[in-house]
């Protein structure tokens, strides 16, 4: 055993001494720990990207680890850092990126990272939805970009058939939605429509669809005193609306997060809001015709429809505890690792496998020259929302609020306050807006000195 | 009962330390952190702390959520301990009765005590989730509307008793030895002078219960208080809304999912001075009317 690992250093020692031409020690590549949140299927499919990298070369190995959910990756990996034990890079669902931008010296940006390395890699080709998301105000990149979904609609085909609708011309706008659903119901559909995520779809992707601020000081991309800004005309009209369907019966609140993922697949409603990578789901498990489509919007607020924002996650890299405690060489593996995963060909394959988007331009031109979306209807449109409207604007960005975790709870909770009968859309809204400002000020506070 | 005196205190201190030594590791020292943090105010990732005082505690304190998780708890623990405790009690009254297969039916009731508590509340999810569990489905073609994903009362009953579930067993070893316990001969005597069942069971089983009864009543409600996460956690996750949000529930999403130390660190220290207040007043007040 020792023998044959001697052998593979010094194999790889002089493969090392021939390319580069230059003397190299027989040593043990680099480890680099990576956390990352994705449970079957798609864990599997990244740690096949991970081993591909690993076999790329000699210099560098990534060892994956399975860490839980999204939530619980996060709080592992800040337990870990208080321990002095974090893992170099960590995957961190686009909800954290506010509290890890607060992070300090606790994480190394990616452009700092890359340029210390000598790599580069040209984040202006990749989506300007996908790319602003993790970068600071100024436009310096933070995380490195790679699972990014964003919301669409799913409809069930028969169902619009059914109710007389015409399957292939899905509603555009909220009114066209609302005079579907009521027709779907007229239909015999017990309850035509629900959500997943009601946080990010119903509220924030409303907002950026119809370009309305979150939070002030641009979503709160441009420091720590952003307030909320959710009790607005629109978002009131759009929860009163839910409020009302809820009570006729159109609506059906499915749950928190993606709880209500599988009333769609399993034919209970006709049409859903929910993450583009339900599309796998729906592959393996509906009986039925469906399509996709864009999120809907109300066609008489000014400057709608913009683009959608991003879920899903990005890549961190962190210091190993307070004191820092990583050598350039540890740096160095990460920057190959993030070359690695920025390439066109890779990032096509993972969008393609795993329904979610391609995060660079040049990776959706691979997809298309390969004929993906013409041998796969409904997987363009959620690329083509993201890039509705061009360049993003301070409320399309994305979201960067400290503890936004808490908030997103928030406005579930109150939003199933709401479904209760408790209260109404203005009443949801300013009650988001007063505890969501609680969080966000304790945020300012610990984060301050 | 024979007393047996050490010499010195060096071997009983030694003979004691492996228990100290546990104290000290999990009790003493995490307590002794979460008071510590409570005091503080830390960013989540530990690189500027602040010496806050009592702030944490005062702002808890005057939050409109935790006063309602402390309402949900009182409710929920009140409950758990009532429903647990009186079908333990009668499961056992009628388990203790010369029946057949006594053995068997024990056997069975000891079960749920097994499962784990996650486990146990996938179980109450299949059976009552809303549209895939096999009674919530049936409940809502009866045209019952049950949906506890979106009404609080009926999610805050489903935890209730799903939660009690899992403590009837344990409850009911305890009253069928206690049960078990109670001489014959007693019975015997009252049925002779004529005592019905009913009137044999509330003036003699029952106050010779008594201990027991007392011993689980602080048993279920520190169950109530504190181990009834899972339960929560898997079935309701403390929603909708923060109706099935109980203070050691809220303890975790501030500390856990929010990163919220100091405010998780007070909340938890509240916590502990509230079971610690409870249980003196049940040994001091309760206890007086216990029979030995």
């Amino acid at each position: 055993m020792r023998r044959r690992f001697l052998a593979q250093a010094s194999l790889a020692a002089a493969a090392i001494a021939a390319t580069r031409t230059r003397p190299a020690a027989a040593q043990a590549p680099v480890e680099i720990q990576f956390w990352h949140g994705l449970a079957q299927p798609l864990g599997g499919q990244l740690e096949v990207i991970v081993a591909a990298f690993n076999a790329s070369q000699q210099g560098v190995k990534v060892v994956p680890s399975f860490r839980g959910s999204y939530p619980e990756t996060m709080v592992a990996a800040i337990a870990a850092f208080r321990a002095n034990a974090a893992p170099h890079v960590v995957q961190m669902f686009e909800v954290g990126t506010g509290t890890m931008m607060a992070a300090g010296r606790a994480v190394k940006p990616v452009y700092e990272l890359l340029a210390e390395a000598g790599v580069s890699i040209d984040f202006n080709d990749y989506l300007p939805a996908v790319r602003g998301y993790y970068q600071a105000s100024d436009g310096r990149q933070m995380s490195m970009p790679f699972n990014s979904s964003t919301a669409t609609m799913f409809y069930n085909k028969d169902h619009f058939k059914r109710a007389g609708l015409d399957p292939e011309m899905p509603p555009k706008t909220w009114e066209e939605l609302a005079e579907a659903i009521k027709k779907l119901k007229a239909a015999g559909i017990a309850s035509p429509m629900t959500t997943s995520w009601p946080a990010w779809v119903q509220v924030e992707q409303v907002s950026a669809i119809h370009n309305i601020p979150l939070a002030s000081l641009g979503n709160g991309f441009d420091g720590l005193g952003a307030t909320m800004q959710v009790n607005n005309p629109v978002m009131v009209r759009h929860m009163n609306n839910l409020i009302a369907w809820q009570k006729d019966g159109l609506f059906k609140y499915g749950g928190r997060d993606n709880a209500a993922d599988a009333l769609f697949p399993a034919g209970e409603v006709s049409l859903t809001m929910a993450s583009s990578s339900l599309r796998a789901r729906l592959l393996r498990e509906s009986r039925f015709a469906w399509g996709t489509a864009m999120l809907p919007y109300y066609s008489d607020v000014a400057g709608a429809p913009r683009n959608s924002i991003i879920g899903g996650a990005s890549f961190w890299a962190l210091n190993r505890g307070p004191s820092g405690g990583r050598n350039a060489a540890e740096w160095k593996g990460v920057a190959e690792f993030y070359r690695y995963l920025s390439q066109p060909e890779i990032d096509a394959k993972w969008h393609m496998d795993t329904g979610y988007v391609p995060v660079r331009r040049a990776s959706y031109q691979v997809a298309k020259s390969q004929g993906f979306y013409e041998k796969n209807p409904g997987t363009e449109v959620a690329i083509e929302q993201l890039l509705r409207g061009g360049e993003t604007t301070p409320n399309t960005r994305g979201i960067r609020l400290g503890g936004y975790v808490e908030i997103r709870n928030i406005i579930q909770e109150e939003m199933e306050k709401s479904f209760q009968g408790q209260q109404n859309g203005q009443q949801a809204m300013e009650a988001v807006t007063q505890r969501a400002n609680t969080v966000l000020r304790n945020f300012e506070r610990q984060n301050r000195g | 009962m024979r007393k047996t005196v050490f010499k010195g205190t060096a071997l009983p201190l030694l003979l004691l330390a492996p228990q100290l030594v546990i104290t000290a590791i999990f009790f003493l020292w995490p307590a002794g952190a979460a008071i510590w943090q409570s005091l503080l105010q830390e960013d989540p990732w530990g690189m500027s702390s602040q010496f806050v005082g009592i702030r944490n505690f005062t702002e808890v304190l005057a939050e409109p959520e935790w006063r309602g998780a402390a309402y949900n708890t009182l409710i929920f623990s009140t409950a758990v301990a009532v429903l647990a405790m009186g079908t333990a009690l009668f499961l056992a009254v009628q388990a203790d009765k010369s029946i057949r297969g006594a053995n068997i039916y024990r056997t069975l009731l000891i079960w749920p005590y097994a499962v784990a508590p996650a486990v146990a509340a996938v179980l109450w999810l299949f059976l009552f989730h809303p549209s895939i569990g096999l009674v919530g489905r049936a409940l809502n073609e009866a045209g019952i509307a049950w949906d506890y994903k979106l009404n609080g009362n009926q999610a805050m009953l489903l935890i209730i008793v799903a939660a009690a579930w899992k403590q009837v067993s344990y409850n009911f070893i305890f009253f069928l030895a206690g049960l078990q316990s109670i001489p014959r001969a007693v019975l015997e005597a009252a049925a002779i002078d004529g005592a019905k069942p009913v009137r044999r069971f509330w003036t003699i089983i029952l106050p010779l219960l008594s201990p027991t009864a007392f011993f689980l009543l602080v048993v279920n409600l520190v169950y109530a208080f504190f181990d009834t996460f899972g339960v929560i956690h898997a079935l309701t996750g403390g929603g909708p809304g923060k109706a099935t949000e109980t203070l050691i529930y809220k303890v975790y999403v501030e500390g856990v999912q929010n990163v919220n130390l100091g405010s998780s660190s007070a909340q938890s220290v509240i916590l502990m001075i509230l079971v610690i207040a409870l249980t003196a007043v049940q040994f001091r007040f309760i206890e007086r009317k216990v029979h030995y």
